[in-house]
């Protein structure tokens, strides 16, 4: 037997045996995959919106109606003054409030022109953003239908119309879910891969079983590629198990041949495994390796594009988020499950992580020593 | 067979922390070979250079004939080494151990079966045993076979009985010499001076420096001062009194009794004695008693620190 498979078996028996792994590697992703995609939601509905009423006439009500029967807004306050209602934003009882002036429909009728205002509360922007945004909308939709009511027997219709229809491509009920769930497996399969590898070799250094290793013929390659290849394994699986997880309960059914998929999970999982054996290198400790792992994970997610697309961030953030490995595999993983993408179309991304890898474990190999 | 030549270390980022000063000792092949000091002595170090774990400052050291720097791939493949701390994997089984760090050095334990069935027919009703399951005695035993599996030439024990009881101490004293008889050269470090009179050789280490290398035998023998057991009903008051009688006297507690070492031998029981009577101390006891390794040891000790003030 080679030194490398001696290595490989008594790291297959230890990970095995290791009840705490085992958890992990299978419950993390059913746990993550099952939960976060339905609570990590980004449309907002929901929206408490307050209407202060001055007005009183059946305008006034009518747009009240139409707040009411939208599927974003739920009427949380009724008043007659803003002093009141603005209390209600700060007992944080609603986002939004409507203001329907004094004289709202007769000013209207008179002066085909009036105005109505509308606050939104901003501490979370997003959803202060959007509810205006919905706000604004059912506003425009009211003021239409009012004008065309108002022109009669036209011989061609005065207000141009130009209806747009739209089609989502790629995730066609634009669901959120959809969108997340292949974004949340390349998170896992990193976590696994540079957390697991990180602790393996770190606890080989607390129990001091390492300075046997390191006085014996073992070579450095080979102690380095006995404690990788297990690890690669585990997120091969991981992947599997997030694909049928994500079929059965997202329903989400690869686009194209998951064989790219694979290939470039494979060939990722190198460059991470890279970084927990760096990150290994230069800890003593479980807890150090740990809390490196944390730090840089922490960046890695927010700053991948899971949540926020990277064409949003600023330049600066940009540059980041493409060095950042997590950002490739969230954008194939999406590229290939729901765009169907071909082989040609990861092919450049391949290339960077490829190098990325290389680049990563010649520096883990050249800073592991087995003396110093 | 070991040979150590001025071999300097230090740690700390300026190198303020000198673990090892000039260090020089031959270990001949076939020997048991005592490194006998404190804890903080300098004898881990020491046991990690000649195990090509750290490389030392200056000075050079070979074992076995290969130089601890340059031919360490030659040295890995035929010594034995005990850490300190005993490294098994706590999560697999003994034999798995066993088996792991025999095939590492490409042998089996079949093998050498023969020069670790002593030990491991003690182990043999545990094997399917995780090594983490083990009791104290029983994981050192299995550390030691981890290492003797490959039959090594060279055996570095690094302080293998700290942490064990009396009668597994005892035992593995007896292994030991054991071992010695099959012609594997051991070098073991300890900081209990009893087992020093059970190696070949000892070296005295203290602060990095070494005090002395000899024949536990002749360190004892060629000891002068005169050494007296003293027992009385206030010890730590007598100890004290007997200490600031004359600045060649020295007391310290040995088991029940302590003692004290006179230089130049100018001081008799019968002084002893009345000097205790005169403060009034109650059952005295006094006897001449022979040095031990320890006697010697404080001995150096303080006049180690005298020449360095």
């Amino acid at each position: 037997m080679s030194n490398l498979s001696i290595i490989l078996k008594k790291e297959f028996i230890q990970i095995s045996r290791d009840p705490a792994i085992l958890r992990l590697i299978f419950l993390m992703p059913i746990i993550q995959l099952l939960i976060l995609p339905f609570a990590a939601d980004y449309e907002i509905k929901n929206i408490n919106i307050a209407i202060v009423d001055q007005d009183h006439s059946d305008y006034s009500r009518e747009l009240i109606g139409k707040f009411q029967h939208s599927n974003y807004f739920r009427l949380t306050g009724y008043e007659t003054s803003y002093k009141n209602a603005l209390k209600l934003i700060e007992a944080d009882k609603a986002d939004i409030i409507v203001e329907i002036p004094n004289n709202f429909e007769k000013t209207l009728v008179r002066e085909d022109e009036a105005t109505i205002s509308l606050v939104a509360n901003a501490v979370n922007g997003t959803k202060g953003n959007l509810g205006a945004f919905y706000a604004q909308r059912i506003v425009q939709e009211f003021n239409s239908k009012i004008r065309s009511e108002w022109i009669q027997f036209p011989r061609v219709n005065p207000i141009p119309l130009i209806n747009v229809e739209y089609i989502n491509r790629y995730n066609k009920r634009s669901d959120y879910q959809t969108f997340m769930v292949p974004g949340i497996l390349a998170v896992l399969i990193t976590m696994i891969g540079s957390f697991l590898t990180a602790l393996n070799i770190v606890k080989e250094k607390e129990i001091g079983t390492i300075e046997q290793l390191n006085v014996s013929p073992i070579k450095k390659w080979e102690f380095i590629l006995g404690k990788l290849i297990p690890f690669w394994v585990l997120g091969m699986i991981i992947l599997t198990i997030g694909l049928v997880i994500s079929y059965i309960v997202h329903g989400i059914t690869p686009g194209s041949n998951l064989w790219i998929l694979y290939v470039f999970t494979a060939f990722y999982l190198l460059a991470i495994l890279g970084i927990g054996l760096l990150i290994s290198n230069f800890s003593q400790t479980q807890q150090q390796a740990m809390m490196v792992s944390f730090f840089f994970t922490l960046i890695f997610i927010l700053m991948s594009g899971l949540y926020t697309p990277v064409e949003s961030m600023p330049f600066w953030a940009q540059k980041v988020a493409w060095m950042n490995p997590v950002t490739y595999l969230v954008d194939v993983m999406r590229m290939v499950l729901l765009k169907g993408a071909q082989f040609a179309d990861v092919l450049g991304h391949l290339k960077i992580i490829t190098l990325a890898g290389v680049a990563l474990n010649v520096l883990a190999i050249w800073s592991y020593s087995k003396r110093n | 067979m070991i040979s150590i030549r001025n071999i300097n270390k230090t740690y700390g980022k300026k190198g303020d922390i000198t673990a090892l000063s000039n260090i020089n000792l031959e270990v001949e092949r076939g020997e048991l070979y005592g490194l006998i000091g404190p804890d903080g002595a300098g004898k881990t170090t020491l046991f990690r250079i000649l195990t090509t774990l750290i490389l030392p400052d200056s000075g050079s050291a070979q074992v076995m004939d290969y130089d601890v720097v340059v031919q360490y791939p030659q040295i890995r493949k035929i010594v034995g080494y005990m850490p300190g701390k005993f490294s098994l994997y706590q999560d697999l089984t003994v034999q798995e151990n066993l088996s792991f760090f025999a095939t590492i050095f490409n042998t089996t334990i079949r093998e050498n079966y023969h020069l670790i069935e002593d030990i491991y027919v003690q182990l043999e009703p545990f094997k399917n045993r995780r090594a983490g399951a083990l009791s104290g005695g029983m994981k050192q035993k299995l550390a030691l076979c981890c290492a003797l599996i490959h039959r090594p030439e060279v055996l570095f024990l690094d302080e293998p009985t700290t942490g064990v009881d009396v009668v597994s101490r005892k035992e593995f004293w007896e292994m030991l010499k054991r071992y010695k008889e099959a012609g594997i050269t051991i070098f073991v470090s300890t900081p209990y001076m009893d087992e020093a009179t059970l190696c070949d050789r000892i070296a005295l280490i203290q602060e990095g420096k070494i005090l002395d290398i000899a024949k536990p035998k002749d360190l004892i023998e060629d000891f002068q001062p005169g050494v007296f057991a003293v027992k009385t009903a206030e010890m730590n008051r007598a100890k004290n009194e007997l200490q600031s009688l004359d600045e060649n006297v020295e007391a310290y507690h040995f088991g029940e009794y302590m003692h004290v070492v006179t230089e130049n031998n100018h001081l008799t029981p019968k002084a002893i004695s009345d000097f205790l009577d005169k403060r009034g101390h109650q059952e005295v006891i006094i006897k001449r008693t022979t040095p031990t390794v320890e006697d010697v040891f404080m001995n150096l000790m303080k006049h180690a620190s005298t020449t360095t003030t």
